[in-house]
């Protein structure tokens, strides 16, 4: 059997090079962090000195932008390859990838880009888990998308798609609130009907994040998912309700724009804390 | 959804003027804006990916003039790798060929500069050999040594004093008018974990690049003095021994004559 997923259930925080020293100088409220692979496949240098000292102190999630495991196109193995040897090297307690394309052909998109659900692409995707498992030896997370249109094509719902990848390859989720609230928002439905049917019992990683509030050309409002700003109150109010229903798991504080010091985004993971903490304590309340 | 569908939505995201695929839709029937925010993710992102791997050029021509020319770059030579951080190798000869771009004649060596300095930050670590190594020679054998430079080592050469104007425009020194415009040759290199940029002496590129081609230390010296007949031995010996830049010194077995 794979390795499988294993962060701590606590708060967790995107690591920036920004915040290096704050982050190591004293005890942080933060039990683990995550990085992106793809600013870790160089030789040596500053970032694998920083993630080594890093993973001296907290647990470790690589999280992938550029695995591109919604291309209807064959997997990049050369990628595949770099975050084998990226997973060797520094052992972390998590990998996780987007349900997204990101490349076509040889050119890098530089996006997470949507696709339609269907049979076909659930079968091409729940291959490509597959095949990202097998070359890892270890289990891994999809994340469900932040999205701006949909596809006439598809006809199954995002969480039942997940739901039947996750149960088709054994991998586990990673439950991006922000992004439901963008997408449901973005789409016209409504976000909690999405979070009560989501397989919660499946999810290992939750990811919190801000994003931007924008206008189409008809005036109704267009939330994009930027990183760059704090977690919005809605997204806060999902949060504690998932929470109170699952009991803490991991959860990660995203900021990747617009960098705030690090007292800002500390604050952010102790909010996060604050929530993680009552569940637990609700829950030993009624274990007593 | 087949392959060919994913090529006709990759070819709108690159392509403003192609049409966006059919049976995309959006709620509220806003499909263009929607799309347009796709679009705008891809090309925004590269743009930054250059800016924050090019910000001496950035400094030099604006911020509105780079995230144009970043995005006619952009789409003409999209990224073939998700290592970003090291996107834009092909910068600097876009940069040289840019028509706009062509009353700055020294931009494209900048930009050179500044993509060595990237490459030179994720190379592999080497402990670098020290001075005592090299006093320890035998000094009949040291015009034969051949040195393993440090991975992390790029040497930039411009017929325009690059070190100074990167310098200028990176914070590292005050901007002013450069009186004595002639040419410079950059090292750039990481010793340990900090990259280093220092405007070579007169002959010192001539004489580290014959040493990085592996030939012998008194052939480089010949080559450094012929490249430049003001070159001096002693003081770039003395600073090849004290920037860090070798990881090896090999000391050649010497031939045997003797007689039987």
């Amino acid at each position: 059997m794979f390795r499988a997923s294993s962060l701590p259930a606590c708060t967790g925080v995107g690591f920036k090079p920004a915040h290096f020293r704050d982050i190591l100088a004293a005890a942080q409220p933060v039990g683990f962090v995550e990085v992106h692979a793809e600013n870790y496949m160089g030789a040596g240098g500053p970032p694998h000195a920083q993630l080594g000292a890093l993973c001296e102190r907290y647990a470790l999630s690589v999280h992938g932008v550029g695995l591109s495991i919604g291309s209807m196109r064959p997997l990049d193995r050369d990628h595949l390859m770099r975050l084998k040897m990226l997973c060797e090297r520094y052992a972390p307690e998590s990998f996780s990838e987007h349900l997204a394309w990101s490349s076509h052909g040889d050119i890098y998109l530089n996006d997470l880009l949507p696709l339609p659900y269907t049979r076909q692409t659930l079968t091409r995707v729940a291959q490509h888990v597959d095949e990202v498992q097998t070359a890892l030896g270890r289990q891994m997370l999809l994340e469900n998308p932040a999205t701006y249109i949909r596809f006439s094509e598809s006809t199954i719902p995002e969480v039942d798609f997940l739901t039947e990848v996750s149960s088709r390859t054994g991998c586990g989720l990673l439950l991006d609130i922000n992004n439901v609230f963008v997408s449901a928002m973005n789409h016209g439905t409504q976000p909690l009907p999405y979070l009560d049917s989501f397989p919660l019992d499946r999810v290992k990683e939750i990811h919190l994040g801000g994003h931007d509030k924008e206008a189409d050309d008809a005036g109704v409002p267009l939330l994009i998912d930027t990183h760059g700003s704090p977690i919005a109150e809605a997204v806060w109010t999902l949060y504690a309700h998932v929470i109170a229903r699952t009991g803490p798991i991991a959860t990660l504080i995203e900021w990747d724009n617009d960098v705030p010091d690090w007292s800002r985004l500390r604050a952010e993971a102790v909010a996060a804390q604050t929530i993680l903490s009552g569940a637990s304590r609700a829950s030993a309340a009624w274990e007593r | 959804m087949l392959a060919s569908f994913q090529t006709l939505f990759a070819d709108a995201l690159l392509n403003p003027d192609q049409p966006i695929p059919r049976g995309i839709i959006a709620h509220n029937a806003a499909v263009q804006r929607r799309f347009a925010v796709y679009r705008n993710n891809v090309v925004a992102g590269l743009v930054k990916a250059l800016e924050n791997r090019f910000p001496a050029v950035e400094k030099i021509v604006g911020e509105e003039f780079f995230a144009a020319m970043a995005r006619v770059f952009a789409m003409a030579q999209p990224p073939r790798s998700p290592l970003l951080a090291v996107y834009g190798d092909g910068f600097p000869a876009f940069i040289a060929a840019f028509e706009p771009a062509r009353e700055l004649p020294y931009l494209a060596d900048v930009a050179r500069l500044e993509a060595a300095q990237t490459r030179a930050y994720h190379a592999a670590d080497a402990m670098p050999v020290g001075p005592d190594y090299f006093a320890a020679l035998d000094s009949h054998a040291v015009g034969d040594i051949l040195i393993d430079m440090h991975p992390p080592t790029e040497i930039v050469c411009s017929s325009h004093p690059i070190v100074t104007i990167w310098a200028m425009n990176s914070g590292e020194r005050k901007l002013a008018p450069i009186e004595n415009w002639h040419g410079e040759d950059a090292l750039v290199s990481r010793p340990y974990l900090e990259v280093e940029v220092r405007a070579l002496p007169q002959g010192g590129a001539a004489f580290l690049l014959a040493l990085a081609e592996g030939r012998p230390l008194s052939e480089a010296a010949e080559t450094a003095l012929a490249d430049d007949p003001d070159f001096d031995l002693t003081g770039n010996l003395a600073g090849l021994i004290g920037s860090g830049l070798m990881r090896n010194i090999i000391v050649p077995e010497p031939e045997s004559c003797e007689q039987p």
